[in-house]
């Protein structure tokens, strides 16, 4: 087939292409937060002192280290989707201060007798296999968006879908889980997020490829 | 240099809007553009510029399935230069290359536009006869026949949003044939 050919077939199929990328994106970053909610509210729900633990400092550092961790994460996928594929690596910065932040407040305030007690927790198993279950509908959802995106690493992008959807879910089982020490957050929520972040990339480079 | 950009960019707003004369043209004027970045990185990696043409086609393709990952408030070359890099890399890959292509050079190559005959080694209209049959026949309506989507919906008596689902399914297996084979 001649080039001129080929552009002209193209050419006929030009009517409006549809939402932006990013504007996909977006929409299924809130249809990934809505579905992990959901599934949270439904199995394992609020943790019963919520109204309370919102006043803690602890509390609150963990739920905004995980809030910011998104939307970082969101940021960093929504660059990869793209060929020019250049990463806004900066907006770790916020989330890797509020863990320093919450590192010193527990130094500060815990005997170090109790840091292995507070690291181990006692939601550790639960916390593996909820955060992967809550993050599996959202990964499907953003790699179904990611679809016409055009990742200059299909296997990049993949990781950094995973790694939104394990942070989306981890935010909503943060909700759940009493344990708030960020001990416990840096062991526990990072395994569940990094097993996601493997599957993404795993699919991703299956599915992205173009 | 500036004001081609300016033009090929306005151009495909106009086309992500649904102004195929302005797409038509964008497209068309593109190509040499990308015919020569193809050439120049081939023969940069050592590899026949015969082959440039397969990628200049599996690019064109690419530009269009996956057009709405362009940001219409951004020059619209490095997005291409990017897409054309990729694929550029990926056929080199997939030829067995020894894989070291100088990109940062290749970044920097303004080839002028060559006037060699436009005619891939594989021919995407023959790839499409190993498509399922409903995507087919949506290609060969619209690359053979010359019909748009509204007239290969009533030609095959489908929707006009199931003409355009095949189409772009077609597309993505012609992209993958297109790569594999070359």
């Amino acid at each position: 087939m001649k080039t001129e050919d080929l552009i002209a077939g193209l050419a006929r199929d030009a009517k409006a292409a549809g939402p932006s990328l990013h504007g996909r994106l977006m929409i299924a970053a809130a249809a990934a937060a809505t579905v992990a909610f959901a599934l949270m509210m439904l199995s394992i729900g609020t943790r019963p002192d919520l109204a309370s633990a919102m006043g803690t400092v602890l509390f609150g550092q963990k739920l905004l280290l995980v809030a910011t961790l998104a939307v970082a994460a969101l940021a960093l996928l929504r660059a990869a989707a793209r060929p020019e594929a250049d990463l806004p690596k900066s907006v770790l910065v916020l989330p890797a201060l509020i863990f320093l932040f919450g590192v010193g407040h527990e130094v500060a305030t815990q005997p170090a007798a109790v840091f292995g007690a507070r690291l181990v927790g006692n939601n550790s198993a639960l916390c593996l296999v909820a955060i992967p279950l809550l993050a599996t509908a959202p990964l499907a959802i953003f790699l179904a968006a990611l679809r016409r995106g055009a990742p200059q690493s299909a296997m990049q992008a993949g990781a950094l879908a995973g790694f939104a959807a394990g942070t989306i879910a981890a935010f909503f089982y943060g909700l759940h889980c009493a344990d708030d020490s960020p001990f416990f957050v840096v062991t526990w929520y990072t395994i569940g997020v990094a097993l996601m972040s493997a599957a993404g990339a795993l699919l991703g480079r299956r599915m992205l490829a173009w | 240099m500036r004001d081609r950009d300016e033009e090929w960019s306005a151009w495909m707003r106009a086309g992500l809007a649904g102004d195929g004369a302005a797409y038509a043209r964008l497209l068309h004027e593109l190509t040499p553009f990308l015919r020569g970045l193809a050439r120049s990185g081939l023969s940069r990696a050592g590899r026949s510029v015969a082959e440039a043409e397969d990628i200049v086609q599996d690019v064109l393709i690419a530009i269009h399935t996956k057009r709405t990952s362009w940001i219409p408030s951004q020059p619209l070359v490095p997005w291409l230069r990017a897409i054309l890099k990729h694929k550029l890399i990926d056929a080199l890959r997939r030829r067995g290359s020894s894989g070291h292509v100088d990109i940062d050079e290749f970044a920097e190559a303004i080839p002028a536009p060559s006037n060699e005959p436009e005619i891939a080694t594989r021919d995407v209209v023959k790839l499409a006869d190993s498509l399922p049959a409903g995507q087919k026949a949506v290609i060969r309506s619209m690359f053979v026949d010359g019909n748009d989507t509204r007239e290969t919906a009533a030609a095959l008596s489908m929707s006009e949003g199931a003409v355009r689902v095949a189409l772009h399914r077609g597309l993505a297996g012609l992209a993958k044939m297109l790569r594999g084979s070359v």
